[in-house]
């Protein structure tokens, strides 16, 4: 029979909406970062480096790159004979079909997926945080308690509790209540999404609450296995963690990896972070080039300025270019002289020669004030930007675009051009 | 030996071959194999993870009759000579683990079955003066090649020998079963050399880029042709690519005092000091105000603080201390310092 201690379920299926035409036409977790990886690279390499060789991807939303990085696992080592990595869909049922409506409901369309390989455990992470975490530490102390669901958590500064699930526990890290982002929050431990069923505990709650309209882990299961008695505990965890799920914090977060001693640190040899690399080859500085304090991936060319950036795989810099504190992503081409600050620039985006982007005085989004602030310009992928444009601070850019959309040759500060693309 | 940064020479044969849409390929092995095996320790790179064919590697065996090291080319393909018999395929390209080039085999092919060769030298003109450390061929007006002079004291032709050739699998055989009968063990000299007037020797042009680095001047400019442009496009931008063995590197970091100009920098350095005219390798770590010029810093070398390094190449994995002073005068300077690795 096949048995596996701990398997692993990734809930990868997310929009992402807060990412804005980040995520337009990829799921968040195939979102690119720090250059060369792509968000679910963290707790794919997690898992590996914790010794958890069976997980599954539960993916819904535009699925397409997330399927075709992950193939079947070779930079994770997840090929496995039994085990490795498995994609799961939403499929079509003999007596009813549905898409994955929560959390849990889509662990729960799974369960026979889960059931070939006998676990005791299940983990449950979600495909949007950046940090380093072994599982094993993790099962070992839910083991030591004797606990039926471990949730991991992080102490947060307390004003910020109020944005979180957050848990309330005895002195023993026994979980004595829980409130779901509380208007007055009675301690800072944060739930990070990423639990220890004990497998017979979740798999009854599954099924107990199958009819549950959206069932979702945090509003139903946990309440549930709270209800009948369970016992929960609370795993702190110390360490860098990062919701990347608003532009604020992505863009925050791939800053911090440029710091001198970042707190998140890729050159770790024992916690490797594996990706699928498709560019091999070496980057190259020109003579007329500088490069600062930025982060740059295999196959770059820089030909003009970079300060205080990450530069992704295949990417081009063209002459008298000056980039500040940008993200920029996989194969997009600067053109010459362009100047750019604070913007977030997509894979396969091609930027024409003198535009500048990130200019002029701060002012709220005309689309989504609350998605595209932080004063980030933010350009979705596979966009184009005509040579000498303008664009202020707060906006979005996505599809082909052409001087006829920018009136005066500008885009001001909180403008949007959303195009169909193609 | 790594080359260009990212690769190893052997991935631009490796790279050809898979291209070529060869599919079995053997790599016969015996100097200091341990970085060699390590680096073809997975077929998947160069996409010869197939179920017909493969990558096969042979390092010397002992057997019952034979308890030799590889005693030089053609006895290290008679070592190997059963494999050779139980393939099917009618024909084989040999080429050597140190040529840095691009060439589709199958072109060779045609031309080879065109002229109705026993064997085909793909041969190029020499860039250099320097024409004694290859083989010299002259070819009449057929591209029969006439004369074949390995690695002469002097010589008036400039064409040179790429150390690649095609020919009929059961030709192979039976010319290698004599060599060994014969007590004889290289390629070139008992088997090309020898056959030249009996056999149909035939040589195929190629004008693209070609280089050997079988010297440590050759090799260094094989390494600095890679700053220019034409070179990093023709290899690097056009198809077909060259494949490598994927290392899980993160981006390079360059920390405040960073200078870099000119250069090749591969993934997972960090870089504190100037970099000019130079390649860096995988993971090297240059210290603080250190100053590097004109050199080849080969992977995961560590750098101290305030070191001085030009005209150098730095052997792999080496610890360079803080204020270190290195100049290759006149020439090119090799560093090898074994210090204890400093651990980051």
């Amino acid at each position: 029979m096949i048995k596996k201690e701990m398997i692993a379920m990734l809930l990868a299926g997310g929009q992402g909406s807060r990412l804005g035409v980040l995520t337009e036409k990829v799921a968040k977790p195939a979102v690119s970062f720090g250059g060369k990886y792509r968000i679910i690279d963290f707790p794919l390499s997690n898992c590996i480096n914790s010794g958890v060789d069976t997980v599954g991807v539960l993916t819904q939303y535009q699925p397409l790159r997330l399927n075709t990085h992950i193939g079947i696992g070779i930079p994770w080592d997840l090929d496995r004979n039994v085990g490795g990595v498995t994609i799961l869909s939403p499929y079509e049922k003999s007596e009813s079909s549905e898409w994955y409506t929560g959390t849990a409901n889509a662990i729960y369309q799974n369960l026979a997926y889960m059931e070939t390989y006998n676990p005791e455990y299940v983990l449950i992470l979600s495909g949007d945080h950046i940090y380093k975490m072994d599982y094993e530490v993790m099962l070992d102390y839910h083991k030591a308690n004797k606990a039926d669901v471990t949730i991991a958590c992080m102490p947060v500064p307390m004003e910020e509790a109020s944005r979180f699930g957050i848990m309330i526990t005895d002195g023993s890290g026994k979980i004595t209540e829980f409130e779901e982002k509380p208007e007055h929050p009675r301690s800072n431990l944060a739930s990070m999404g990423i639990y220890i069923f004990s497998w017979p505990v979740l798999r009854e709650a599954l099924i107990k609450l199958k009819d549950q309209p959206g069932c979702d882990f945090g509003k139903h299961i946990l309440p549930y296995c709270r209800d009948n008695e369970k016992r929960l505990f609370a795993y702190e965890f110390n360490g860098y963690w990062k919701d990347v799920g608003t532009l604020g914090s992505y863009w925050e977060a791939n800053m911090e990896l440029i710091d001198i001693i970042p707190e998140f640190n890729l050159y770790e040899e024992f916690w490797k972070i594996y990706t699928k690399g498709d560019v091999i080859r070496p980057q190259y500085i020109s003579s007329d080039a500088v490069v600062e304090r930025s982060l740059i991936s295999e196959g770059a060319e820089i030909y003009g300025e970079v300060y205080n950036s990450v530069i992704g795989a295949d990417v081009t810099i063209q002459e008298g270019a000056v980039i500040r504190d940008s993200i920029i992503m996989k194969h997009t081409v600067i053109g010459k002289n362009a100047v750019i600050d604070k913007a977030i620039i997509a894979e396969h985006v091609q930027v024409g020669d003198n535009v500048q982007i990130g200019v002029g005085e701060e002012a709220p989004n005309v689309l989504k004030p609350a998605v595209y602030s932080f004063g980030i310009a933010t350009i979705g992928e596979r966009a184009v930007i005509p040579d000498g444009v303008k664009i202020g601070k707060n906006t979005a850019i996505s599809g082909e675009t052409t001087l006829e959309d920018y009136p005066n040759g500008e885009l001001v500060s909180g403008g949007a051009i959303v195009k169909d693309g193609e | 030996m790594p080359v260009a940064g990212s690769y190893r020479s052997i991935d631009f044969a490796l790279s050809n071959m898979s291209n070529s849409h060869i599919q079995k390929v053997a790599v016969l092995t015996q100097y200091n194999a341990r970085s060699l095996n390590e680096h073809l320790s997975s077929s998947k790179w160069w996409d010869f993870g197939r179920k017909q064919g493969g990558l096969f590697v042979f390092n010397p065996t002992q057997t019952r009759e034979n308890n030799y090291w590889y005693r030089g080319t053609a006895d290290a393909i008679y070592q190997n000579l059963d494999f050779l018999k139980q393939s099917h395929e009618p024909y084989v390209v040999i080429a050597s683990g140190d040529g840095i080039y691009k060439l589709d085999y199958n072109k060779v092919l045609e031309y080879h079955i065109a002229k109705r060769a026993d064997v085909t030298v793909v041969c190029t003109d020499a860039k250099e003066e320097d024409v004694t450390r290859f083989g010299v061929l002259r070819m009449n007006e057929d591209y029969r090649i006439e004369e074949f002079e390995e690695k002469p004291m002097a010589s008036t032709a400039n064409t040179i020998s790429t150390g690649i050739y095609v020919i009929r699998r059961r030709q192979l055989i039976e010319m290698i079963e004599r060599c060994a009968q014969e007590d004889r063990y290289d390629f070139v000299k008992d088997i090309l050399i020898r056959y030249k007037n009996l056999k149909r020797i035939y040589g195929y042009k190629i004008d693209t880029y070609w280089s050997n680095i079988s010297t440590v001047e050759s090799y260094y400019k094989t390494n600095m042709d890679f700053l220019k442009s034409e070179v990093r496009d023709y290899f690097f931008k056009q198809y077909p690519e060259v494949y490598s063995k994927i290392d899980d590197n993160p981006p390079a970091k360059y920390n405040p005092g960073s200078q870099v100009k000119n250069s090749l920098i591969s993934s997972g350095c960090i870089i504190n000091g100037q970099v000019e005219n130079s390649i860096l390798f995988k993971k090297v770590y240059v210290g603080n105000n250190c100053v590097i010029k004109n050199s080849i810093i080969l992977n995961e070398v560590y750098l101290g603080d305030n070191t001085h390094i030009e005209n150098c190449i730095v052997e792999s994995r080496d610890t360079i201390r803080a204020n270190s002073y290195y100049c290759g005068e006149d020439g090119i300077k090799v560093v090898v310092e074994k210090n204890e690795r400093y651990a980051i």
